[in-house]
C-alpha cells in the first residue's frame, strides 16, 4: 500500500470512498434514524466518536492481539465504547435516547466500526487510524445529514423541529409529503444520492455482468 | 396460542426486520446476488435468531434486569448497563458453538451454511431482535416466537430481493445506478409493498 498522508486518510472517506455509498457499510442505522435531523445528528456524532476511538484503541494494542481472537477483542472494545455513549445519552438527553431506541446499541454491529477496525486499524499506527475512524464517521454523517435534511424538510416542513415551510394543516401553503416520513423513502433517497455521486465520480460506477445486445432492426426482405 | 400466532404474523409481515426496521442491511445487500446463497443465509439467520433471542431473554431476566439478582441475595443490583456487552458476547459464542457442532455432527449442513455463520455475528438483525426483545419486555415464550418470526421475516426478505436481483441483471439500468443504486431503489419498492401490511390489526 502506498504511504498515506493524514489528510488523505481523513478526507478520502467523504466522497472518494464513502462508507455508505461505496463500501456498503453501516446502512442499517443510516435509514432508520433519518426521519428528523435531530436524531440523525446525534447518531452521526455518536458513530463518529465510536469509530474514531475504537480505531485508536484497536490500533494501540494491535501488536498484542493474537489473530485468532481478534474479533472478540475488537467487539469488546467497541461494545464498551457504545455502552459509554448509551449511558451518556440516557443521562443527558433521555428523550432523544428513547427516540433512537435500539439504534444506539446497534452501533456495536454497525459494519463501519468493525470494518474499519479490521481493515485499517489492525495495520496502521494509532494516529492515522484515529483519523481514518474520524473520516469514515464523517463520511457516514454526511450521508445521514443529507438524507435527514431532505426527509424532515419536505416530509414535515421543519428543520430541527422548527417550522420552515408552513404546512397546510397549520394554515400555511406547504402540503407535506408524507411518504418521506415512511421507511421506503430512505431507500429511494440513498439510491438517488448514490446515483448522483457516481455521475460526479465516474470511476465508482459498477459494471454490469451482461451487455445488452444492440437492437437489430429486421429489414423487410 | 392465538396471542403467539399474532405475534409471529406481526414479526414476519408488519414489523419486517429488513424492510421496516432496516436491520441487517449490509449483509442484506452484499449477499443477495443469488437466490441459493440468499436462502442459505436466510436459514442460518432463522436458526441463530431462534436460539439467541430466547437465550438472551433468559440471561437478561436472571442476571441483568433491575432486581433480577434477588435470588442471589442482591435485590438492589441493576446490571442492565452491561446488557449490550453480554448480548454481543452471547451472540458471538452461540454462533461459534453452533459452527463447531454443525462441523462435527452435520457436515453437510455445515458446508452449506459454514461461510455465512461468522457473518451472522455482526448482522444487525440478530442484535436488533435481541434489543427489541428487551425493550418490549417479552416473556420467555414470546421471545421464542419473536425470534423465530423475526428471523423468518429477514430470510423471506433476502430471498425475495435475491430473486428480483437475478432478473434485474438482464435489464438496462442507467450507468450510475448500476449495482448499489438500483438495489436500493428495488428495496425501497419492496418496502413500500410491505407497508401495505401495516394497516392489518391483530
Amino acid at each position: 500500500m502506498a504511504k498515506l498522508t493524514p489528510k488523505e486518510v481523513l478526507l478520502n472517506p467523504l466522497f472518494n470512498n464513502n462508507p455508505i455509498a461505496l463500501q456498503i457499510l453501516g446502512i442499517c442505522s443510516a435509514l432508520a434514524v433519518t426521519t428528523n435531523l435531530n436524531t440523525a445528528l446525534v447518531m452521526s456524532v455518536a458513530l463518529t466518536l465510536v469509530t474514531a476511538f475504537s480505531n485508536l484503541f484497536v490500533s494501540l494494542i494491535r501488536a498484542q492481539i493474537p489473530s485468532s481472537i481478534r474479533m472478540i477483542v475488537q467487539v469488546v472494545i467497541i461494545a464498551s465504547l457504545v455502552i459509554v455513549v448509551d449511558q451518556t445519552l440516557k443521562a443527558f438527553a433521555y428523550s432523544l435516547s428513547k427516540q433512537l431506541s435500539v439504534f444506539v446499541g446497534l452501533i456495536i454491529t454497525n459494519c463501519i466500526v468493525m470494518g474499519r477496525a479490521e481493515g485499517f486499524a489492525m495495520q496502521n499506527p494509532p494516529f492515522l487510524s484515529f483519523l481514518d475512524g474520524l473520516g469514515n464517521g464523517l463520511g457516514y454523517s454526511l450521508v445521514l445529514i443529507a438524507v435527514g435534511v431532505v426527509r424532515e424538510l419536505f416530509g414535515a416542513g421543519k428543520l430541527f423541529g422548527i417550522t420552515i415551510l408552513q404546512p397546510v394543516t397549520e394554515g400555511g401553503w406547504y402540503q407535506p409529503n408524507g411518504l418521506l416520513l415512511l421507511p421506503p423513502s430512505a431507500f429511494f433517497l440513498i439510491g438517488l444520492l448514490i446515483w448522483g455521486l457516481r455521475e460526479w465520480k465516474r470511476e465508482q460506477v459498477e459494471h454490469t455482468q451482461f451487455k445488452m445486445a444492440p437492437q437489430v432492426r429486421k429489414e423487410a426482405f | 396460542m392465538e396471542h403467539y400466532l399474532s405475534l409471529f404474523i406481526r414479526a414476519v409481515f408488519i414489523e419486517n426486520m429488513a424492510l421496516a426496521f432496516f436491520l441487517g442491511m449490509c449483509t442484506f445487500i452484499a449477499i443477495s446476488k443469488k437466490v441459493e446463497t440468499a436462502i442459505g443465509l436466510g436459514i442460518a439467520v432463522v436458526v441463530v435468531q431462534t436460539l439467541v433471542v430466547p437465550l438472551n431473554n433468559l440471561v437478561y431476566h436472571t442476571f441483568l434486569a433491575d432486581g433480577a439478582l434477588a435470588w442471589a441475595g442482591l435485590p438492589d443490583v441493576d446490571l442492565s448497563f452491561i446488557g449490550l456487552l453480554s448480548f454481543i458476547g452471547i451472540i458471538a459464542a452461540t454462533v461459534q458453538i453452533l459452527e463447531m457442532l454443525l462441523d462435527k455432527y452435520v457436515p453437510s449442513l455445515y458446508n452449506a451454511l459454514g461461510v455465512f455463520l461468522p457473518l451472522i455475528t455482526v448482522n444487525c438483525a440478530i442484535m436488533g431482535g435481541v434489543l427489541f426483545m428487551v425493550e418490549r419486555d417479552y416473556t420467555f415464550g414470546e421471545s421464542v416466537v419473536y425470534g423465530l418470526g423475526s428471523g423468518f421475516s429477514w430470510g423471506l426478505a433476502i430471498a425475495l430481493l435475491a430473486a428480483i436481483r437475478e432478473k434485474l441483471k438482464y435489464s438496462d439500468v442507467p450507468e450510475g445506478l448500476q449495482g448499489l443504486g438500483i438495489t436500493f431503489i428495488t428495496i425501497g419498492l419492496m418496502s413500500l409493498g410491505f407497508m401495505s401490511f401495516s394497516g392489518v390489526q391483530l
